[in-house]
Formats: C-alpha cells, sequence, structure tokens
C-alpha cells in the first residue's frame, strides 16, 4: 500500500492532512539578507553572504537538500577558463562567448573569472570535482595530475545556436590547442554540501515556504525593497520575512505554454515548481525585466515527448555516435572529442539526413551506439556524464536495473519518430529576467539578483558564480544601510490574495487554470505572432484574471502553493504578451517572430527591450546590444577588493 | 475480483503511481518526502510505513527519492507506459524495453 486509493480502500477513509494547518497565522523574521530561492544560485548567494559575518535568511519552495534546476545534479561545469588545463585567457574567453546577441556579458565575465575558485570552493565543502577514485585512468581529457576530467564540450567548436559558429581564433590560443574550459564533475554530491554548508555557516533556512511578495519601502511600487511575505506550502502559515537586502535566485517559468500531467505525468524538463514566481514578484514591485519576449521551442520530455532525451535516448548530444536501425553511422556531429564540442547538427545536415530517411536510406529508429565507444569513453558518458548529471541518474539507473549494458547494447533515440514539436509548445523561462548591473543589482534598491533571475542566463556553474558574487556585493549594501521597515498595509493585501483560494471549496482547480493559460498562449503568443492577435491574448489573460481567478480553490496548503503559482503564471504570461507587442521586428536569436514585422533582425531592432511597471502602467524602454562597456575593465572596477579562493573558517 | 465494500471515488490521477515502494525493505524514515523537490509524497499516518504518494501526476521524475533513498530497492521507479525507453542487442538485434 502506498498509492491514496490503497490507503482509501484499506482504512475505509482519506488520510488526514499530515500537517498541522496554520492559515493565517503569521511568522515574523527578520534578516540582514534575505535570499530567495534555495537552488544553486540561492544556496551560493546565502554561503557567500553568510562568510562575511551577516545574518542570512535562505528560503526555499522545495527543501534545500535537492530542490532547483541543479538539485538532483550536474555533470558539466562550464566556461571554466581560469581552470590550471585550460589553454585560453578568462577574459578573452568571456569576451568571446559573450559575443552572441542578447547573452549577458556580465554574468558571463563573472563565470569565467570566478567559477574556478567556486568550483575550489565547492570541493572544499565535500563536492567531488576530480577522478579522486582513478575510475576514468585514460579516458581523454583526464589530466593525471590534477585527476581533472576535461570534457570534449567547447575544446573546439562552441555554440547551441545554429547558423552561428564562428571560426575563431583566441590570440591567447594561437596554435589552436583544445580550449579546455569544461570540467566534468560529480555534480549529484553538491546540493547537499551546500545545504551542509549552508547550515555550518549559520544559515537560517526555511524549506517548504513559497514566497509570494516583495514587500517595499512604503509599501510604493518602485521603492526600497525591504523584505518579502511567504506561505509554507504544507501549514499555510503566512511568513513575514524583513531585510536589509534580498537575493533574487528563483527560476524561470517553464511550462507557460503547456501543461499535460495525463500522458506522462508532469514529465517535463522543468519541473512545476518552476512558475516565474520570482520574476513575477520583482515585476509587481517595479523592477525592470528584459528580454521577455524571447522564447524557446518546447523540446523533451514533456509527456507528448520522451524522456530519454540526449545521451539516454538523442546521443547526438553526449559523445555517443547515432547510428541507423541497420547500424550505418549517421552524419550528426556528436560532442564528443571526435567533433571537438559541436553540439547542434546544421540546417543542410538535418535536411540531409530527413531527405534520407524518406527515400530509405536511413532507417528508423536511430540508436546511440555505446558499443562502438572506446571502454573508458563509453564509461565516462554513462557512468559519469549521465550518472551525474541531473535527472539522467535515474534514467541510467533505470536502464541498468532492466538489463542494459552499454557494452553491448544500442540505445534508442527517439528522434523523428516522436515528430517535431508544434510551434504553438513554447517554452519560457530561459531568456527573460531581470536587469542587472555589475554589482548584480536590479533596478530597484535593495534587491540583487542571481543565476535564472539574471537576463539570457546560462547554465549550473553560472548559478553558482553569480549567486557566490551577489552574496558578496548584497552583503557590503547591507551594511551600509539602516534597518528596513515595511508597510502592514501591503502584508495585509498580500494576505488577502494569498488566501483567497483556501476560502473555497469549489470552483476551478489549479490545472484548469494552468490549462487555460497555456491555452491562450498556444492560440495568440505562437510563432504566428501580430499585433491584433497579441492583443487578443492579452484580452484573454485579462479575462482569466477576472472570471477565472476568483473561482480558484485550493482544499489544502498544497494545492494553494500550485494555486499561486498559477497566479504567477499568469502575470508571467501578461509580461510576455507586453514584452512581444514592444518588439515590432521579428529575430532569429530570440527566436521571435512577427508576421505583421517579418523582417529578420534588422539593425534599428538590434537592442535589448526593457520592460517595467510604474504606477501599474506598463512602460517599455531600451538598452544597446552590449551595454555593459568593456567586460574586464568593469568587473576590474568593481572587484579591487576580490579576495579569491575562500579561505576562513 | 475484489469481494470487498466498493467506494465511489473519482478516477485515480494519471500515472498513479510514478514509484512503488517495497515495505519489506522501507522502514518508513520519509527520506524521499524531504528530497522531493515538489512533494509528491506525505508521510504514512502509521510510523514506519511506507509514505504514501499523494500527488502522483505531479512527478517529475527527477528521481532523487530513489538516489538519496538510504535503504536501496524500497523504492523502484515505475515509468509510465509512453515513457519507457528502448535498446537493442547491437549483435542479436534483439528489441527490449523498460
Amino acid at each position: 500500500m502506498a498509492t491514496w486509493h490503497d490507503y482509501l480502500k484499506e482504512q475505509g477513509h482519506v488520510p488526514d492532512w499530515p500537517y498541522p494547518i496554520r492559515y493565517d497565522q503569521e511568522q515574523e523574521i527578520d534578516a540582514d539578507v534575505l535570499v530567495i530561492g534555495g537552488g544553486i544560485a540561492g544556496c551560493w548567494a546565502a554561503i557567500s553572504a553568510a562568510r562575511q559575518g551577516l545574518n542570512v535568511v535562505l528560503v526555499e519552495k522545495g527543501d534545500t537538500i535537492r530542490s532547483g534546476a541543479g538539485g538532483p545534479g550536474c555533470d558539466h561545469w562550464c566556461n571554466a577558463p581560469a581552470n590550471p588545463l585550460s589553454n585560453v585567457d578568462p577574459d578573452e574567453w568571456a569576451e568571446h562567448m559573450a559575443d552572441r546577441p542578447y547573452c549577458n556579458g556580465i554574468g558571463i565575465q563573472i563565470q569565467c573569472r570566478e567559477n574556478y575558485d567556486t568550483l575550489l570552493e565547492l570541493e572544499q565543502m565535500g563536492g567531488k570535482v576530480r577522478d579522486t577514485d582513478d575510475e576514468y585512468l585514460g579516458a581523454e581529457g583526464r589530466d593525471d595530475k590534477t585527476k581533472f576530467m576535461i570534457s570534449p564540450r567547447y575544446t573546439k567548436v562552441h555554440s547551441y545556436v545554429p547558423d552561428m559558429v564562428k571560426p575563431v581564433t583566441l590570440k591567447s590560443n594561437p596554435d589552436k590547442k583544445l580550449n579546455n574550459v569544461v570540467i566534468r564533475v560529480w555534480g549529484s554530491t553538491f546540493k547537499p554540501a551546500l545545504k551542509k554548508e549552508c547550515k555550518r555557516l549559520g544559515v537560517k533556512i526555511f524549506d517548504r515556504v513559497m514566497v509570494t511578495s516583495l514587500l517595499t519601502e512604503n509599501g510604493a511600487q518602485g521603492g526600497r525593497i525591504v523584505g518579502a511575505t511567504g506561505v509554507n506550502n504544507r501549514t499555510g502559515e503566512f511568513m513575514i520575512f524583513k531585510s536589509k537586502v534580498t537575493i533574487l535566485a528563483t527560476a524561470g517559468a517553464g511550462s507557460i505554454w503547456l501543461i499535460s500531467t495525463e500522458l506522462g505525468g508532469y514529465s517535463n524538463m522543468m519541473s512545476r515548481t518552476i512558475t516565474g514566481d520570482g520574476t513575477v514578484m520583482a515585476w509587481k514591485a517595479g523592477a525592470e525585466l528584459t528580454t521577455m519576449e524571447a522564447a524557446g521551442v518546447l523540446r523533451i520530455a514533456t509527456g507528448l515527448k520522451h524522456k530519454w532525451y540526449t545521451g539516454a535516448g538523442d546521443a547526438s548530444y553526449e559523445n555517443v555516435p547515432l547510428v541507423d536501425a541497420n547500424g550505418k553511422r549517421l552524419p550528426l556531429p556528436i560532442q564528443g572529442w571526435v567533433d571537438a564540442g559541436a553540439m547542434v547538427p546544421t540546417p543542410e545536415v538535418e535536411k540531409k539526413i530527413r531527405e534520407g530517411i524518406m527515400k530509405g536510406e536511413y532507417a528508423l529508429p536511430f540508436y546511440g551506439d555505446f558499443p562502438a565507444m572506446p571502454e573508458v569513453e563509453r564509461n565516462a558518458t554513462w557512468k559519469l556524464m549521465l550518472g551525474e548529471e541531473s535527472t539522467t541518474k535515474i534514467i541510467t539507473k533505470t536502464f541498468n536495473d532492466a538489463g542494459y549494458d552499454p557494452g553491448r547494447d544500442l540505445l534508442q533515440s527517439y528522434r523523428f519518430i516522436e515528430g517535431v514539436s508544434l510551434a504553438q509548445w513554447g517554452e519560457a523561462g530561459y531568456g527573460g529576467s531581470l536587469l542587472v548591473d555589475w554589482n548584480l543589482k536590479t533596478t530597484l534598491d535593495g534587491l540583487y539578483a542571481a543565476g535564472t533571475q539574471m537576463f539570457a542566463p546560462e547554465d549550473h556553474s553560472y548559478a553558482a558564480a553569480t549567486g557566490r558574487y551577489a552574496g558578496r556585493k548584497a552583503a557590503a549594501y547591507a551594511r551600509q544601510v539602516g534597518e528596513a521597515k515595511i508597510s502592514r498595509e501591503q502584508v495585509i493585501r498580500e494576505k488577502a490574495r494569498v488566501y483567497a483560494p483556501v476560502k473555497r471549496s469549489s470552483g476551478m482547480d489549479w490545472k484548469e487554470l494552468h490549462a487555460g493559460i497555456a491555452r491562450a498562449m498556444q492560440y495568440y503568443c505562437s510563432e504566428f505572432k501580430t499585433e491584433s492577435l497579441l492583443n487578443m491574448g492579452l484580452s484573454t489573460l485579462s479575462k482569466i484574471e477576472k472570471e477565472s481567478v476568483p473561482l480558484l480553490f485550493a482544499l489544502d496548503p498544497h494545492k494553494l502553493m500550485r494555486s499561486l503559482e498559477d497566479l504567477s503564471l499568469l502575470t508571467y504570461a501578461q509580461i510576455i504578451i507586453h514584452a512581444s507587442l514592444a518588439r515590432k521586428a521579428s529575430s532569429i536569436p530570440l527566436n521571435f517572430r512577427r508576421i505583421d514585422y517579418p523582417t529578420l533582425d534588422p539593425p534599428e531592432w538590434r537592442k535589448y527591450l526593457t520592460i517595467k511597471l510604474k504606477n501599474d502602467k506598463v512602460k517599455t524602454g531600451e538598452l544597446p546590444l552590449a551595454f555593459w562597456g568593456n567586460m574586464k575593465k568593469q568587473y576590474e572596477a568593481c572587484n579591487k577588493d576580490y579576495t579569491g579562493v575562500y579561505k576562513g573558517k | 475480483m475484489s469481494q470487498g465494500k466498493i467506494s465511489a471515488v473519482p478516477n485515480v490521477a494519471t500515472p498513479s503511481a510514478p514509484v512503488v515502494f517495497n515495505p519489506d525493505i522501507c522502514d518508513g524514515c520519509n527520506t524521499c518526502v524531504e528530497v522531493c523537490q515538489i512533494d509528491v509524497f506525505m508521510p504514512n499516518p502509521e510510523k514506519g510505513k511506507p509514505p504514501i504518494i499523494l500527488h502522483p501526476d505531479e512527478c517529475w521524475y527527477g528521481g532523487c527519492c530513489v538516489n538519496d533513498c538510504p535503504r536501496p530497492g524500497a523504492i523502484t521507479f515505475k515509468w509510465p507506459l509512453p515513457l519507457r525507453g528502448y535498446w537493442k542487442n547491437k549483435a542479436t538485434g534483439e528489441i527490449h524495453q523498460i
């Protein structure tokens, strides 16, 4: 017996709610530094601020032990040009990586300068970053002295974006040696080590608390951030956090275009907890956002697409050669040493394979040919990369338990046979977010951002390095400012909003509301964007707000959290449409198509659009590309006091 | 065929059980309840018993419950039917599925 209906059958009644219910009760917590979100960026921010001797509070919607996109694991420590095996200069590498439109040069510079120090600190805490057990002796990229495992990723070619692979010779690497900027790591050890370090440093952790709003000085939009409110998603208790400074380290909004629990559970690249709460609370407080019009293409693992992705299904991504059903090698690049970092096939290659399938030249399905790989490389891919990467650890375990042997068996790929995603199934959350300066301060006083809450975020080590940096900068700010005073009126208003769904026991449940929001986005904010469709989208979302939101009901604190997340998704969707209306041009790097403005990336539109609320009215603005200036100079000017790897206790 | 009392219940959530507990191995330590990112489980009201899967439809198959379980074999992943992967023996061509 373990399912709910088993319990009902055996006990004759449904289980009682397992936690005490504390609706409406308040708990007030004081902090110098409040960190919202206990994922990779949030943990690092909390650790970094606590090392400055400040009173740090960390609030996390799940449990800090495994929460966040990097919670289950991480297999690559990317953009680490300061590592001793690197053949490139960190500043030159950072500039090169930032030579992509609509990226975040500030974050990339911080990552390239500081993420190797961050990695060494992680090792001090107990994270495994070297092959200390000599498991992969003889693997390409393994350095016998340091026992670091260099990854083939970016060793020669590096681009996630088709058509944007530029052959480049770096001044610091004139002989074109392998760049050696990415390190393979044992990331499943990271999150428990980070939580342990937070606790050791006296960070007060509030797990299972969803932060619902930011509090501003005098309750005014655009004012200094002086704290936040939250609700415990097990007890329903209301939390009031007062802080001198706040760091936003929450996630994007993954499933705004799609919800499907029936086909494969909430199987998704990003879990249901990723609902854009942080971006939305900052927006309501008056913070300026950018790149919100950027959209991704829904790729894998949505119940509609297969979960066994990339190395565990579409091996073109993770070192493994792909073959057709007759064993014929496909011309897809692999990201291994053979192709030295190429990640995405060119459109020409994609077309050639598709035509080959139709003509019978390639037989479906395709397979990852693990047996063809040298043993040590196969193990490094199957056991280390897939074994340590976020959600693939359980995938490789399931295969192993079922009898799969990578030395003997081909792993099926779902490319082509599962079809392409409908263009209507977009994906948000990895483009737009808060505008930050070189201190990672947002446009609001008292509010800093890290990881995915910075616009155009990158990967795990980016979250770690920027979290660590934001913690340092926010701590310095906290030392300079006085006590914060919160507005009781603002708290009372937020309490009324938060508890509205638990005051009803019927009406509309959170899943229906989510599906309604997703449908509005599919119809009105898809590849067929026009002024009138986008405006219809705004009207539809506004109708949902007026007619459906007042019906939302939640039977317990967990469903209350899901309901509040829907309200975040609803506002997030509205921000996306406002930003989409503001960009009157199409763009390849933003994956943004306007039928009424079809010209792709015209020179006058190559700029960031910013968007914020002022007196509850939407205001847009703009910034030039690379508005952050000279990356090396700006970084150095802001970090004269940087002391490198932590040497304190 | 069940001879017990038949209750009137709505359809169970789909999928209804993303994991299966082995009550002989699980000692109800609730580690899985704590490490789950999205609170799929609740502790069993009876101490020492496996947790109850309260929100199976919210499972995103992150795997932390299995990965961090201190008693191997206590929890097994049960992938929903449409998400079960395939492989092929390279020498014999035999096809297998999870």
